[in-house]
């Protein structure tokens, strides 16, 4: 710690950062626009200007750049010394010179970081007579609006986009006063995390076009922290509401996990919520006269009256990764745990199964996403992870820094001086070694890349193993990839951090046997190598919100998918209950069909409309992650509650509520917290979610906390149109959180922090004063809770069979717009998916004699699809990939594969080409370096 | 995306995407002089624009794949440095120094005496292709202002009949070919 003084003040302060840091960590305003807690120092903008002084003597000082200049000890600086403070208000009077007067009309308006800091410069009033720059802005695509004249060519943009989130498609174009960021030409913003521009940008250069659609101030949103339902990550983030839409998602900082960024998918697949595929009405199919079967639509009370008749005898139930911990509990109360079946695939339930018991044994760590960063070296096994759980990637793209943070600390350059270090590091990179049967968005930083089938990848990972420890059990692959696996094997046993990380979309346990094999034998390696009993990190992504819940959950008890269409299809029980799930993409079409066509009353909880639950007789409308209050476990194994932001119209309610008992006129009777708490009492397992609901009951002064802003506009105005009196605000007894604008301010607990704000600050950029220090904790900041003890036994290597794969070898593709459910009917998202196609190398193509774009029929001795095909430079030998999207069950595909071209017209190569024209892959090879 | 306006002139819009063998060749020169194909970018422009006099969306692209680097990227480049031009210049491209000492020795008018002369203002090029004029802030020959620079060749202590006369000259060399 070192002791610097700020105006008379004495603070303490570490040394390692730099002044402006370090006076935002201890709460002082400063204003400042190019630096970025997690992009560290350019000394661009000029605005963080303060006065410095050598000793106390000296009485003149020198105007520094607090970002640029280290906090060491004995510093003596001034934030309110007149010649600084004028400083500052004419860097900001000249970086506003052309900027335009549409705060009015600008999205940014009201949660600007430049009003709040113009503002706080004291600059007031303008002096500049003359003809502004002007540019033309370019069309981004769905995501990003660009205002390039309310740009202060602070470089923020280009800094995230290319630096940090490794992007190719935004530049710094043109000099002087005529900079302007943007594309070479027009066209969509390519990157996976283009969305954090637009809290990256600290005024309106970049925005949200889907928020703009239907928009509404930051003072207007209703809001409360939630987490994301588009992967197993388990990102934070702040849903707002107006008129009883969702409007938008903005980043909720998680020390963590998500930090500052979000990923696309994440943030703007909640337009789903007011998409019309929505489920709305309470439907019940019945046989109505001469119109035959019709579906018509109850009342709530009706509805729940017909579920009781119908769940009254032999009742089962199956579940869903997709929904909370509550509703998948409130089934499973409901039916009986023997009568609970998973939601999940076999394949799926039983790699999920196998990845709990690997990251429950000693020595092996599962990283969160702040950890996944600090890996010097990281192995990828077969996960296209940018597509299936982005916000990990984003984390490895940080972790083949550390070679330039380690060369940075050798030549004594503060890792905060971004330049700096990126210039001496040029393309010295961490080791990041990728298998995959495909080139991936990561490869441009991979320092060793292996494109094999799930198979080649499996032998691989044996060899790794091997090279490591000679004792564990032989391989019994036909592949030998020795050269290969003894050299990846020495830069992982080399690494200070090493990481492994997999997940379990291939849907193949024998991948996630080998992986935790190399983890252990990498942990054998560590503890011979150190007293100290190094642990070895190894994660596994998940798919869905709460693919680990239901899990854990199965642990406990339950069966699996195909047991439950068993039962189905021979009748066997009186009525099922289908929770937040679509099984055709669970299991194979004719299972599924097989099993309806035992005619079991079906009744189906959901928030969207899809093919399966078209066919259940009773179907009930779900409410969305913004909707509801719930729990979700991420791929760690961590429970984070995420509250419901509003309360949805008609008869919309969370799922649970619809499963547990109900009183005709108050409605449920059983609370989620209730159904968390008997969870916890009856497995230690789930334990902890106590722990969870105490830190949730922890209210100040006995006060709730107000979901609404105290600006929020309109409150007693805003239903006149409906009824003269004001609306009766909705109740929410259960959380520390009501739906208005009185209560306790989060101004200083962030422990239910869902918009940041503090006085002065109206961005997001006002999180720094919710954080313990820059980039710290979140003060009372609640990050979740455990549920994976790392107290099991050792275990030995598992035993990996191969599995010979009849016919062509087959990958499933995932891609971040388009294969997660819910997100996928978000128009925004639509704009950016494309249909299923499918992936083959030039030599097969040559083979077969399909041409790029051209059609390809890929046959089972059941199913049979045509689908375009795209040719790759960069996929494995002698196999297909094949992306399913929402148009193909992947189920179907099982089993023996054969391909065939088919024969096609120029206006099938036509339309195949402009779908693939918007598909971002990668099929260069790492760049230099 | 620069503020000044230049009017297109005659010259070729479309070039072809794939660059000339002297082009490659001068450029592969240059890539045995750097560790890094990416560094090789301006040099790369300049060498295009040699040969094409301009740097066309589609040599830019083309000299992006080539060096392996974002056309973005290399765009960044592209528009950073004034004198690669990322729109058609005429033949004779006019570096007219406006700064102090020529300001102070009259280059106005001479400026003036250009443009009534060709039609053209800052950033303009005739309509015949032949001349583009340009303010340049310095050409470092100040006890010789007013100076211009147009074809590699500078133009001191210049006055308008010195203009007429170069003109008429360049002109002239125009038409006899």
């Amino acid at each position: 710690m070192a002791k610097i003084s700020v105006d008379g003040v004495e603070y303490e302060v570490n040394p390692a950062n730099n002044l402006l840091q370090e006076c935002l960590s201890q709460g002082l305003d400063l204003p400042y626009f190019c630096w970025h807690p997690c992009m560290g120092s350019v000394g661009a903008c000029r605005q963080c200007a303060v006065k410095q002084y050598r000793n106390a003597d000296d009485k003149t000082g020198t105007v520094v750049m607090a970002c640029m200049t280290p906090a060491s000890d004995g510093s003596i600086i001034s934030i309110n010394d007149k010649q600084a403070t004028d400083f500052r208000s004419h860097v900001i009077e000249s970086l506003m010179i052309s900027h335009p007067h549409d705060c009015p009309v600008c999205e940014e308006g009201g949660e600007c970081h430049l009003q709040d800091m113009t503002q706080m410069s004291g600059h007031n009033y303008r002096r500049y007579d003359f003809k502004k720059v002007t540019h033309r802005n370019q069309d981004l695509g769905p995501f990003i609006n660009h205002e390039m004249n309310r740009c202060i060519a602070c470089y923020r943009c280009v800094r995230f986009y290319d630096d940090y989130a490794g992007g190719t498609d935004l530049a710094a174009l043109g000099s002087h006063h005529h900079v302007y960021f943007g594309r070479h030409e027009e066209g969509t913003l390519e990157n996976e995390f283009s969305g954090n521009l637009v809290e990256v940008c600290p005024t309106g250069v970049f925005t949200d076009k889907t928020f703009s659609a239907h928009y509404t101030r930051k003072w207007d949103l209703q809001t409360a922290p939630s987490v994301c339902a588009g992967c197993g990550a388990g990102c934070n983030t702040t849903p707002g509401e107006r008129y009883g839409t969702l409007r938008r998602i903005v980043n909720r900082y998680h020390h963590d996990l998500n930090g500052y960024f979000l990923c696309d998918r994440g943030r703007f697949g909640y337009d789903a919520n007011n998409s019309t595929q929505r489920v709305v009405e309470t439907l019940f199919r019945h046989l109505q006269g001469e119109d035959g079967e019709v579906r018509k639509a109850l009342t709530s009370t009706e509805a729940a009256r017909q579920l009781d008749a119908m769940s009254s005898g032999e009742l089962i139930g199956i579940g869903s990764p997709r929904a909370s911990l509550e509703s998948n509990m409130a089934l499973r109360q409901r039916v009986g745990t023997q009568n609970f079946f998973s939601g999940m695939s076999d394949a799926q339930l039983s790699c999920a199964t196998e990845v709990i018991a690997l990251l429950q044994e000693p020595g092996l760590n599962c990283p969160d996403i702040r950890t996944l960063e600090q890996s010097d070296c990281v192995l990828v096994v077969n996960e296209d992870i940018t597509n299936t759980s982005a916000r990990m990637a984003l984390a490895l793209r940080q972790a083949t820094r550390n070679a330039a943070t380690a060369m940075a600390q050798s030549a004594r350059i503060p890792l905060w001086q971004d330049a700096a270090v990126r210039e001496l590091a040029q393309h010295s990179r961490s080791p990041l070694i990728i298998l995959s049967p495909q080139g991936t968005r990561l490869d441009d930083v991979a320092s060793d890349t292996f494109l094999g089938t799930v198979e080649q990848q499996i032998a691989l990972v044996e060899g790794i193993t091997y090279a490591i420890d000679a004792d564990c059990p032989a391989s019994t692959s036909s592949f030998n990839f020795d050269a290969q696996a003894a050299s990846i094997a020495k830069q992982l046993c080399a690494a200070t951090r090493p990481c492994i990380v997999s997940g379990i979309s291939a849907e193949s346990i024998e991948l996630i046997r080998a992986t935790g094999n190399l983890a252990r034998a990498l942990r054998e390696y560590r503890h011979r190598q150190s007293e100290v009993k190094l642990s070895v990190d190894l994660c596994f992504a998940m798919p869905e919100a709460n693919t680990m819940g239901l899990a854990l959950l199965m642990r406990e008890g339950g069966g699996s998918l195909s047991s439950a269409l068993s039962i189905l299809g021979k009748g066997a029980a009186d009525a099922a209950i289908v929770l937040e799930n679509d099984l055709y993409r669970r299991a194979a079409t004719e299972a599924i069909d097989a099993a309806l066509a035992g005619n079991t009353p079906m009744i189906a909880i959901d928030q969207l409309h899809n093919g399966f639950n078209a066919k259940a007789h009773l179907l009930l409308p779900a409410a969305s992650m913004a909707e509801q209050g719930g729990t979700w476990v991420n791929y760690e194994g961590r429970a984070q509650h995420s509250y419901q932001v509003f309360q949805p119209e008609g008869k919309i309610r969370a799922s649970y509520e619809w499963l547990v008992p109900s009183n005709p006129v108050s409605g449920p009777t059983v609370h989620g917290d209730t159904l968390l708490e008997e969870l916890a009492a009856e497995s230690a397992n789930f334990a902890p979610l106590l722990e969870l609901l105490s830190s949730r009951t922890g209210i100040a002064a006995l006060m709730k906390s107000p979901r609404q802003s105290h600006r929020y506009s309109g409150r007693t105005a805003m239903h006149a149109n409906e009824h003269v009196h004001e609306t009766k605000q909705a109740q929410d007894p259960h959380s520390p959180l009501s739906f208005s604008m009185e209560g306790m301010l989060l101004q200083k607990d962030a422990s239910l922090m869902s918009a940041a704000w503090a006085p002065a600050w109206n961005s997001n950029q006002a999180i720094s004063k919710f954080q313990e220090e820059i980039n710290g904790e979140l003060k009372q900041g609640n990050k979740g809770v455990h549920l994976l003890a790392r107290d099991g036994a050792q275990r030995p290597y598992s035993k990996v069979e191969y599995v010979a794969e009849e016919g062509i070898a087959k990958y499933f593709i995932d891609q971040l717009f388009g294969s997660e459910e819910i997100s996928a009917a978000s128009p925004a998202i639509q704009a950016r998916a494309v249909p299923a196609y499918a992936c083959i190398s030039h030599e097969l193509a040559q083979s077969l004699g399909v041409q790029q774009h051209g059609l390809l029929r890929l046959s089972t001795n059941r199913y049979s699809v045509e689908l375009p095909v795209l040719i790759r430079d960069r996929i494995a030998a002698q196999c297909v990939g094949i992306y399913c999207g929402s148009d193909v069950s992947r189920a179907d595909l099982t089993g023996k594969l054969s391909v065939a071209a088919v024969a096609q017209d120029s206006n099938v190569l036509a339309s195949s080409r402009a779908m693939f024209s918007s598909l971002v892959i990668n099929d260069t090879l790492p760049r230099e370096g | 995306m620069t503020t000044s306006t230049i009017i297109a002139s005659s010259a070729p819009k479309v070039q072809a995407r794939t660059l000339s063998p002297e082009e490659t060749h001068e450029i592969d020169h240059e890539l045995t002089l750097y560790p890094d194909r990416r560094a090789v970018g301006l040099e790369a422009l300049k060498i295009v624009q040699k040969h094409q006099g301009w740097v066309s969306d589609e040599s830019l692209v083309a000299v992006a794949e080539y060096l392996g680097m974002s056309a973005h990227e290399l765009d960044g480049v592209a528009t950073f440095f004034n004198l690669i031009f990322r729109q058609p210049v005429g033949r004779n491209v006019m570096l007219f120094c406006d700064s102090v000492s020529c300001y102070i020795m009259g280059c106005e008018r001479i400026k003036d005496h250009i443009s009534a002369r060709l039609g053209i203002d800052y950033g303009e090029t005739t309509a015949d292709g032949e001349f583009t004029l340009l303010p340049v802030p310095c050409l470092g020959d100040c006890d010789r202002a007013p100076v211009m620079l147009m074809a590699g060749e500078q133009y001191r202590n210049l006055t308008k009949e010195k203009i007429d006369a170069l003109l008429t000259r360049v002109q002239q060399e125009q038409t006899n070919k």
